[in-house]
This record gives structure tokens, C-alpha cells and sequence, in this order.
């Protein structure tokens, strides 16, 4: 049995098919890139994994259990953007990623000491403890998805959804990114989709690479035909050459 | 060089704020003057001179029948009136405006009736306020409440609207409840707006404070003004306004102050 089993899967918006009859079995564990041409359905696949949607039709199910109806703790998330709470400091926003399922929302006394221990801890090894008491705003680009990668880890998922999460930061920072995101990746075996436009992220950091695209087309009405998967590709070592090419990075790498 | 690109110095700056107000000031002065040599007993235009004489006597010199300084009981009776109006409509205005714009339920039971609600002229309903709630201090507050609340719950319940739909989907994800979501991120990001919404509030409550006490009152800065119209007593009119003016500003200047001191991260220009 797959970890993460997604069956019959379709999703309709005003009676015009987005995603149509997507099949997929991942195991724990596994990197999923997930490329495809723009409105082909990425991100709608991965609103339906997340469940921040419901499916016009099919299921997805995570270890088994029911299908889950809204947003929760078993899945995390990183946007391209507003993935961090800009009213709170960077060691408040790795604490909401425990306090935030308490009742309150926040810690107490001792509870609340430890967490910001842990936190402090998790921001050192981000490379982040030096600016624990700024808001996130004064960050850059690829420190706040430092920061936002991080939060959702706190939470401890069980499976991470990542939308174009490097999409906005310059190269450079994108390399060290991708190294950050492995060395996470390899500590923690968690399982991971990743939407990312650059096919090159996609073979590099994935252990497959799925292909959105539309298998039928009407060329006098566009919007007919929904996407599916067309192409599932191992890029695990060997069986892709872009795995062999990691770049020797002469970026200077977060501390 | 074009002219959106020419900034002004730090001396000409200065010198451009303070020209407007010179220029008021001087105007007047020249209008009382021409005034005041045709017919010295003209009440209209009191000279510049005369007004700083009344304001004195006003600050410092106390009722003949009371012995009261009546400016300061004026000046307190209003500001008690208006800082419990704009209270009363500043926290009902967060809660509902939180509530219409997180719950999609409230959102749908609320909303219209909100936006209808705003539409009634709320100095139409002083009549009913004073029948209702008597001519004291209640009916003066709710007419400020009536005023302002509505305004505040449609901007709040927009601004929680505004809320970037991927901070509420991190929440949820990191385990909040609906709870924790209204208290720990849609509150402190809409707090930053209801102080802005309580600054633009701030001149209508004024305008229906000053309404309410022209009509029934026994004390306060707009029951002052009207009561000395009768007597075309410009000079003390002229000290009212321009009090209440400088009280209004620094309202406004304190609140700007203290929401960038609390909110440093909410850097839209407040």
C-alpha cells in the first residue's frame, strides 16, 4: 500500500475540467516534482493535495486514512509567497509552527521557554539566528523561504507541498536553497511535492518528475479538455543525467 | 528638469508647510482690519489682539456664577462623550468585522444588512436618539456609535477580507483552529487598520458630537459655540474652533504614533 494514493482524481471549475482521471501512488518519503506548462492544473493538484479544495470526483488519501476535508496538521505548506506571518518575529513564526494547534495559539511560561529554545536551535541551524527578533519583512527573498520552509517543518508534517517555492529568488540563492532543502530532506525522510517551473529544480531535487499536461485537445475550444499525468519520469541517480550534474556550489552557503 | 522631479530642501519644505497657515492667518488679519477701521464695533472679524485676550480670560478665569473655568469643563465633558463613543464603535466595530470577514456564515447573515445599515443618516435618527435615550449623555454617545460604528465594520471586515488567503491555509496547516486564526492572525493584522479606520472615523465623530451637544446640552465645546452664536461672540466661537482643531489633531497625530510604535511591521504608509 502507497503512503499517498490518489485515485480517479477530477476537478471541475464551472463545468470546465482542470484535472482529469490523475492516478498516482507515492511512497514515503519520495521527492515529486511536479512540472507542466501554466494552467495545466500544477497547482490545482496541489490545492487538492492539500485539501485547501475538494475534488468534483476521486479521492486522495494520505496513509490510508480518510480523505481530508480541509487544511491540517499531517500536510505542510511553502508558498511562493506570504508564507510567513509578517506581524510576528522570525523566532515567533518557528514557534507557531508548534503553539498554533494549542488553544490559545501560544505557550505559557515554561512550555513557552522551551519552544523558543527549540526554535532558537532550529534557527541556527537555518543560518537565521541572527536576526530571531526582526520581522520577516526586513529578510530576503530566500531567507524568508528559509523561514517559511523551516515553520513548516516545525509542524512536524507528514507530507510537504512546496509551490514554487524558489520561483521568486535569483540564482544564486536558489542553488543554496536547493542545498538546504536536500540536507532538510535527508534528515527528516520526508515525503515531498514540489511545483516548480524549471524542468532543471525539477530533475535535480525530485526522485521522480511528473509531466501535467493535456493528452486531448480541442484546437476550437481550448478549455474542453482537463490535464492529466502524461509523463512520470524516474530522476533518481543514474537513470537521469541532471542528477550527476549538482552544482559545485561556488555560492557562498548560509552559515 | 521636470516638475515631479523637483524636491524641495529641508528649508524650503518647512517653509512650504508653514506658508498656507501664514497665509489663513494673514488674510484674516487684513479682512478684521478692514473691517474694524470701516466700523470698530464690528462683531464679525474680531482682531487677532482681541481673540488672544478672550482665550486668556477663557483659560484662566473662572465662571462669575460658578467660579468654574468653564473652557476646561467644556473641553472634558466632550472628549469624555466622544473618547466612549469612538471606544464603543472601535472594539464592536473589531469583533464583527472579524467575524464578518473570517466566517463565511457571519459574512452572509451580516454583511448586507451592515451595508445597509451605514446608508441611514445617522443625524436623522437624533431625534429618535433623544426620544429613546433621553437628552443625557447616552443619547450623545450612541448617536457617536451610530455614526461611526458602521464604517468601521465594513473597513475591518474588508481589511480581514485582504488578508492573503495563503497565510490562512498556513495557519490551518500549522494545526490552528478557527479560534487561534481569528486571535493570533487575523487580529493582529486588521489591529494596524482599526487604528487607521478610528483616525478617519475621528472627524465624523467630532461632527456628530458637536451636532448633538448644539442641540440638548448643558455642557460641552459644541454646546458653547451655538450658545454664544446668539450673542455673536466670534472671538470665543473662533477660540472654540480653533481648540478643538489643535484637540482633533493631536488625536490624530497620536494615534498615527502610537500604531507605528506597537505595529513596526505594518509598514503601509500609516
Amino acid at each position: 500500500m502507497s503512503f499517498v494514493t490518489v485515485r480517479d482524481l477530477f476537478q471541475t471549475y464551472d463545468n470546465r475540467p482542470i484535472i482529469e482521471r490523475v492516478n498516482l501512488d507515492v511512497d514515503e518519503g519520495e521527492f515529486i516534482s511536479i512540472v507542466g506548462a501554466s494552467g495545466c492544473g500544477k497547482s490545482t493538484f496541489l490545492r487538492l493535495l492539500l485539501a485547501q479544495e475538494r475534488p468534483s470526483r476521486g479521492e486522495i488519501r494520505i496513509d490510508g486514512a480518510e480523505p481530508a476535508r480541509e487544511p491540517g496538521l499531517d500536510r505542510g505548506i511553502v508558498f511562493q509567497r506570504y508564507s510567513v506571518f509578517p506581524h510576528m518575529t522570525v523566532r515567533d513564526n518557528i514557534v507557531a509552527g508548534e503553539s498554533f494547534r494549542s488553544g490559545w495559539g501560544r505557550f505559557f511560561g515554561e512550555k513557552s521557554r522551551a519552544a523558543r529554545e527549540r526554535a532558537d536551535r532550529t534557527l541556527a541551524r537555518i543560518g537565521l539566528d541572527h536576526v530571531a527578533d526582526n520581522y520577516p519583512a526586513t529578510l530576503s527573498g530566500g531567507m524568508q523561504q528559509r523561514l517559511a520552509i523551516a515553520q513548516a517543518l516545525a509542524a512536524k508534517p507528514r507530507v510537504l507541498l512546496l509551490d514554487e517555492p524558489f520561483g521568486a529568488l535569483d540564482p544564486g540563492t536558489r542553488v543554496s536553497m536547493h542545498d538546504f532543502l536536500q540536507d532538510l530532506r535527508a534528515e527528516t525522510g520526508m515525503t515531498v511535492f514540489m511545483v516548480t517551473h524549471d524542468l532543471e529544480e525539477a530533475f535535480k531535487l525530485g526522485d521522480r518528475v511528473l509531466v501535467f499536461d493535456k493528452p486531448r485537445w480541442d484546437p476550437h475550444d481550448p478549455s474542453r479538455y482537463g490535464a492529466t499525468i502524461t509523463y512520470d519520469f524516474d530522476a533518481r541517480n543514474g537513470g537521469i543525467p541532471y542528477q550527476t550534474l549538482k552544482e559545485a556550489s561556488h555560492v557562498p552557503q548560509p552559515a | 528638469m521636470r516638475l515631479i522631479n523637483i524636491k524641495p530642501g529641508p528649508a524650503l519644505a518647512l517653509f512650504l508647510v508653514l506658508l498656507p497657515f501664514a497665509a489663513v492667518m494673514i488674510a484674516y488679519a487684513m479682512g478684521s482690519d478692514i473691517r474694524l477701521t470701516e466700523n470698530p464695533s464690528d462683531k464679525l472679524l474680531p482682531a487677532p489682539g482681541t481673540i488672544g485676550d478672550t482665550m486668556m480670560r477663557l483659560l484662566t478665569e473662572g465662571d462669575r456664577r460658578t467660579g468654574r473655568i468653564l473652557f476646561w469643563h467644556d473641553t472634558w465633558a466632550s472628549l469624555q462623550r466622544l473618547w466612549l463613543g469612538i471606544a464603543i464603535s472601535a472594539s464592536v466595530g473589531l469583533v464583527f468585522g472579524l467575524l464578518i470577514g473570517l466566517f463565511p456564515l457571519v459574512r452572509n447573515l451580516l454583511s448586507q444588512f451592515v451595508a445597509v445599515l451605514s446608508m441611514i443618516p445617522p443625524l436623522a435618527l437624533l431625534p429618535i436618539l433623544f426620544i429613546v435615550f433621553g437628552l443625557g449623555e447616552l443619547s450623545k454617545v450612541v448617536l457617536i456609535v451610530v455614526g461611526t460604528l458602521p464604517f468601521i465594520i465594513r473597513d475591518l471586515s474588508q481589511r480581514t477580507l485582504e488578508i492573503p488567503q495563503e497565510l490562512l491555509v498556513k495557519a490551518q496547516t500549522l494545526g490552528a483552529s478557527s479560534w487561534v486564526i481569528a486571535i493570533r492572525v487575523a487580529l493582529p493584522q486588521v489591529m494596524p487598520r482599526l487604528i487607521q479606520a478610528v483616525r478617519l472615523s475621528l472627524g465624523p465623530a467630532w461632527l456628530f458630537l458637536i451636532a448633538a451637544e448644539a442641540i440638548a446640552a448643558d455642557l460641552g465645546l459644541g454646546y458653547r459655540i451655538f450658545l454664544v452664536r446668539r450673542y455673536l461672540a466670534m472671538d470665543v466661537i473662533l477660540t472654540y474652533v480653533i481648540w478643538i482643531t489643535l484637540l482633533a489633531f493631536a488625536m490624530d497625530w497620536l494615534l498615527r504614533w502610537a500604531s507605528r510604535r506597537v505595529y513596526p511591521w505594518a509598514e503601509e504608509g500609516l
